[in-house]
């Protein structure tokens, strides 16, 4: 599914930030990202989500080498992308209903035919009484599990999401958890980057651990 | 029952909670761009401004342009012959004489000799009410040149010579040659000052369309990585500040046009009134005519576009950031 052969990236002239990373994302599988503050977390899954390309290597996805790929390319490979921002990236003049929806509205389709999956996603995540609520009024749980359902709601092939428990209590944390590894038992693969050791350890996966720009993988 | 059911049962329970209640289903009716935001209240504004100055700048240029077309037209419409007194002629058979020739020059469409009382009148003003019967003034004959089929005056000039020593012919030429220069550097000047406000009005639209889109650069990232096609981001933002644009540019085009409006009402009013006359010899008609609406109507559908193009480029921007 997602394959990176020796890469590297720099910012500018700065030095190389992430160094002769090799690893394969498989289908339906499994991992944690993690590493220090600063280790390059959010740089490695900018260039999973196709928003950074790398200075050097290869990265394909889907079968496709990034390096070749046109900007018409990137929207139909990024439907297939789901991804958590570590702030949610909820749009504020959009309610809850909205925010989940947009996928599918960038897709073209009619509200009809998504109108009620969504809602259904956002009663199954517990924000079935919040769809009209706009993000600025929603609490740090509410508008993480809107950012997931936003994620997930035109069914991903890849789930990425970047420090996805960093503003819940340890019970929600635990929760999420639970819902990422329901996504993943659904057919999604998941990427959960986080230095949250002890959500870690509640979950026997993959692990890929940065340090010094370099990528350590456990299985 | 494993913790990952329990979980997935305590967010379902939430869900059963949720479905208790028969709620109406919500609808997607919020624009992917925001809308009625304070920079965008800005945008406008800033449109109106530069519109409503831009038009009243092109119609300042449209009426100099008229009124020094219409200088130009009522100097060469007229040409004046000049009898001076001269010892041994009779100056009332000179003005006679030199009124027959004039008439009988083709294109030639009135000729009306002013008695020694209206001489007298254009020259009160110089030397007040003296007695102009023992100076030895000038007589004038006005000649009124046919616009369609206008006269050799070469012929005339020579008739004179021959026929009417003491006749000149008098066409203008240099007080014509002096306003044609006036007027025209007059229009140079107004359309160097309406071509800095176009230039003004571009940059001012361009960098408030840019600061108003500063507010949009998230919901821009994150269009673009849940899949939307870039056609998709810019063609709504291209359609949002167009709309924008195109309100500003109404605002301000409607006062402009008000204004000219009430200008060619109160040019109107005043007309036969003495200040009346001397403001329309001076400036013609307060009116921009259709041509000048038309202008102004042209300026605001280009700033409303200048104002898409510009969110368009800067959609441009941040996606080619973001790629």
């Amino acid at each position: 599914m997602v394959r990176f052969e020796n890469v590297g990236l720099r910012y500018g002239l700065g030095p190389e930030i992430l160094r002769d990373l090799t690893f394969r994302i498989d289908s339906h599988s499994f991992q944690f990202l993690t590493g220090p503050s600063g280790a390059g977390k959010t740089s490695l899954l900018r260039m999973l989500f196709l928003s950074l390309r790398p200075t050097r290597g290869l990265i394909t996805i889907f079968g496709h080498d990034i390096a070749t790929l046109t900007k018409d390319a990137l929207a139909p490979l990024r439907r297939r992308i789901g991804v958590v921002f570590q702030d949610f990236r909820l749009l504020d003049h959009m309610t809850t209903y909205e925010n989940v929806a947009l996928p599918f509205r960038v897709m073209g389709r009619t509200e009809k035919s998504f109108r009620t999956e969504v809602v259904e996603l956002l009663q199954w995540v517990g924000l079935g009484e919040r769809m009209w609520a706009y993000p600025p009024i929603l609490s740090g749980g509410e508008k993480q599990r809107a950012a997931i359902a936003r994620a997930v709601i035109a069914r991903p092939q890849l789930l990425l999401a970047d420090e996805p428990t960093g503003n819940v209590d340890p019970d929600h944390a635990q929760r999420l958890l639970r819902l990422f590894i329901e996504l993943n038992k659904s057919g999604t693969s998941v990427l959960l980057a986080t230095h949250d050791i002890a959500l870690m350890d509640q979950y026997d996966a993959r692990r890929l651990v940065l340090h010094e720009g370099r990528l350590h993988v456990y299985d | 029952m494993s913790t990952i059911d329990a979980g997935i049962d305590t967010l379902r329970s939430d869900a059963a909670e949720a479905d208790a209640e028969a709620m109406p289903l919500p609808r997607f009716e919020t624009p992917i761009v925001p809308k009625g935001t304070v920079a965008g209240r800005a945008l406008i504004a800033v449109i109106a401004i530069m519109t409503f100055l831009a038009s009243m700048t092109i119609g300042a240029v449209v009426l100099l342009r008229n009124a020094a077309g219409d200088w130009q037209a009522d100097l060469a419409r007229e040409v004046t012959i000049q009898i001076r007194p001269a010892a041994g002629r009779d100056i009332e058979a000179d003005v006679g004489k030199a009124a027959i020739i004039a008439h009988s020059i083709a294109g030639i469409a009135d000729v009306r000799p002013y008695s020694p009382e209206e001489s007298a009148q254009l020259l009160q003003p110089w030397l007040g009410g003296l007695a102009l019967n023992e100076l030895p003034v000038p007589r004038l004959i006005a000649v009124s040149i046919a616009t369609n089929a206008p006269p050799d005056l070469g012929q005339l000039r020579r008739a004179l010579a021959n026929q009417v020593p003491s006749a000149t012919l008098d066409d203008h030429r240099e007080f014509v040659d002096h306003m044609r220069l006036m007027s025209r550097t007059i229009l140079a000047a107004a359309t160097a000052v309406l071509l800095l406000v176009m230039i003004a009005t571009v940059l001012s639209v361009t960098f408030a369309t840019r600061g108003a889109m500063a507010a949009s650069r998230q919901v821009i990232e994150v269009l673009a990585f849940i899949g939307a096609q870039n056609s998709f981001i810019a063609g709504h933002f291209q359609r949002h500040f167009l709309l924008l644009g195109l309100k500003g540019g109404a605002i301000g085009g409607a006062f402009a046009v008000g204004l000219f409006g009430l200008a060619d009402f109160g040019d109107r009013l005043i007309v036969g009134r003495a200040g009346g006359e001397q403001l329309s010899a001076l400036f013609g008609s307060f009116s921009i005519g259709f041509a000048g609406y038309v202008l102004v109507l042209a300026q605001i559908v280009a700033t409303a576009l200048l104002t898409a193009a510009a969110a368009r480029h800067t959609v441009n921007r941040v996606l080619a950031a973001v790629q």
